[in-house]
């Protein structure tokens, strides 16, 4: 039994009754990180010394203070592209391996308004490019459910550290998919919020247009209170949004009687597993059974979503990856005799070649005579994606489907060909190229691999998207299966 | 038919500001051009009255006082420089 079997509520009363302190629930992730990370490897970073010493300060204000908040004390994982003052951020780039921030993400400054601890840092795949996380210029984080599978990516490690039991929650980034399709591989539970609604400020740009900063926990309890402390209007980012953060967790009422949920029939259909198909038909009648009734929908340009994404998350990768030159911060050659020599072999030294491919799509599909047929292109593509997703919140609450199209894949197994690996994001990118949110919820097992069960929501509404996936963990166990490490 | 050429990859590397050897140019000439080849199927559709989306909300510029407040300081900008001189990034010759 761990401390962090329960969920944050609970451990909230623990330290309450002053059952357990704060220090105690630092201990416990930073001895799960002792006994299991050789395997698991999810962190790139610890904050051990800082972490410990921030607990101590918190019990004695602890033995004085009758009200804190719910995050007050607790142990949180951050991914390595979300900048942290003074603890090393290396987006799991070797352009980046002794870069110290000079300032925190509006992310870790309403963390540390809430008096959240840092444990460390957690693994990736370079610039967050890439679906199992070993695109990572450091270490190969494995799955806890099986050590020979991939964890998922691009938040693998925080998917991992979570599931591994080594913190309650943690923060991950998704462009493309990389917090749900981790979250549905590691059997945890992923949210990727609504484009705007978490800062994006210190998140180290990917592709702009479509990153968010999201929660992954055990629960969707604990997934809603870090969202509520994230979450938010934001001043030094001028893409989040002004719109008022509901209350998430009062929504988790656990009613969801006459609820109408679209099932695309693009995303049940070729290429997706059998097993992971019955998984979600499972799903959709544990749901009517709670009172809420699905049809059968189309989203018709799913067919073009991987190659839209491509095209413009490359593009926009490859103007916000320049100003890794070499000049003001990072790695840098000693093997340069002038400056275009400098940036060059700086950028090739520093750059894994997952990065390289796409810098170098990017910067095909903006370059003069190939910008109209390709990115324009893409743009005007996803207006139509966008407007499919508009069709059927017309009529519809929420838009229910698999996150991955098989479960967990084996290390190595879809490195050689870029295409195939690009493929099994097929079902969580339409929700970033739309803009709404999103989230993973353990929905099943095959042959020992959680599934993940995504459901889509309207913009800003992710108390709707937390009703219905509280809703069916509650009728559910799923959640409650813990990997044997 | 080839989407991409060889000396493409590499006129498109230099404007990237990467070096690679010909052995990469080789292995992302033949990437590059499934990958673009694949993109094209984005043809089949007419968007001729579509217009282009760039950002997903329906946001205006946001506009604020402009304010002056204090710069990060100069030691800690200049701390993470891989090399640097009297408080200013030093970089190799720009001229040969």
């Amino acid at each position: 039994m761990s401390l962090f079997d329960h969920r944050v509520s609970e451990l909230h009363h623990l330290l309450h009754k002053k059952e357990i302190s704060v220090s105690d629930l630092v201990a416990e992730s930073f001895k799960r990180i002792a006994e299991i990370d050789e395997k698991v490897q999810a962190f790139l970073t610890l904050n051990e010394e800082q972490a410990r010493a921030k607990a101590k300060e918190l019990d004695e204000k602890l033995a004085t203070e009758k009200e804190f908040g719910l995050l007050f004390g607790m142990p949180i994982g951050i991914k390595d592209n979300i900048v942290t003052k003074g603890l090393r951020t290396t987006c799991a780039s070797k352009i980046l391996y002794n870069f110290d921030p000079i300032y925190d993400a509006t992310v870790m400054q309403r963390l540390h308004e809430a008096d959240a601890i840092t444990i460390g840092k957690l693994n990736m795949d370079e610039f967050a490019m890439g679906s199992s996380t070993e695109n990572s210029g450091f270490q190969l984080t494995r799955n806890p459910w099986d050590l020979e599978r991939v964890p998922g990516g691009s938040s693998g490690g925080s998917a991992a550290a979570v599931a591994a039991g080594e913190v309650p929650f943690a923060l991950g980034s998704d462009t493309g998919g990389s917090i749900r399709q981790p979250a549905a591989f590691c059997g945890v539970v992923g949210l990727k919020p609504t484009y705007g609604r978490v800062s994006r400020f210190g998140l180290v740009a990917f592709a702009s247009s479509l990153d968010q900063i999201g929660p992954i926990t055990r629960t969707v309890e604990d997934n809603a209170y870090l969202l509520q402390v994230i979450s938010g209007l934001d001043p030094m980012d001028s893409t989040s949004a002004n719109v008022d953060v509901p209350d998430y967790v009062s929504a988790l009422t656990g009613d969801i009687q006459g609820l109408k949920i679209a099932v695309p029939k693009e995303y049940l259909g070729e290429g997706v597993s059998e097993e992971v198909r019955q998984s979600v038909l499972n799903a959709l009648k544990v749901l009517e059974g709670l009172g809420a009734t699905w049809e059968e929908v189309s989203l018709p340009h799913s067919k073009y979503v991987l190659a839209t994404y491509y095209l413009l998350s490359s593009s926009e990768a490859s103007a916000n990856l320049a100003r890794f030159d070499g000049v003001r911060y990072g790695y840098r050659t000693d093997n340069a005799k002038n400056l275009m020599e400098m940036y060059k072999q700086t950028r090739s030294e520093g750059f894994g070649n997952e990065v390289k491919r796409r810098i170098m799509l990017g910067t095909f599909a903006l370059s003069s005579g190939y910008y109209d047929a390709y990115y324009k292109k893409a743009q005007k593509v996803r207006t139509l994606i966008k407007q499919d997703f508009e069709n059927v919140f017309e009529k519809y609450d929420v838009i229910i489907g698999p996150t991955t199209p098989t479960p967990a894949f084996k290390i190595g197994e879809k490195t050689s060909d870029p295409l195939t690996m690009y493929a099994n994001d097929i079902l969580t990118i339409p929700v970033n190229l739309a803009g709404v949110p999103g989230i993973s919820v353990p929905c099943g097992f095959v042959n020992g691999l959680p599934v993940g069960l995504q459901i889509i929501g309207k913009h800003f509404d992710e108390s709707t998207v937390y009703r219905v996936a509280h809703a069916f963990e509650q009728a559910t166990d799923y959640h409650k299966q813990k990997p044997t490490l | 038919m080839s989407r991409i050429s060889i000396e493409q990859v590499k006129h498109v590397a230099h404007l990237a500001r990467l070096a690679i050897t010909e052995e990469e140019a080789e292995m992302f000439t033949k990437q590059l051009d499934a990958i673009i080849t694949f993109a094209e199927q984005l043809n089949e559709l007419d968007t001729e009255n579509v217009p282009p989306t760039s950002h997903v909300l329906n946001m205006k510029n946001v506009m604020r006082e402009d304010v002056p407040t204090p710069g990060l300081p100069l030691d800690e900008v200049l701390k993470n420089a891989p090399d640097q001189q009297d408080g200013q990034f030093r970089v190799p010759a720009i001229l040969e």
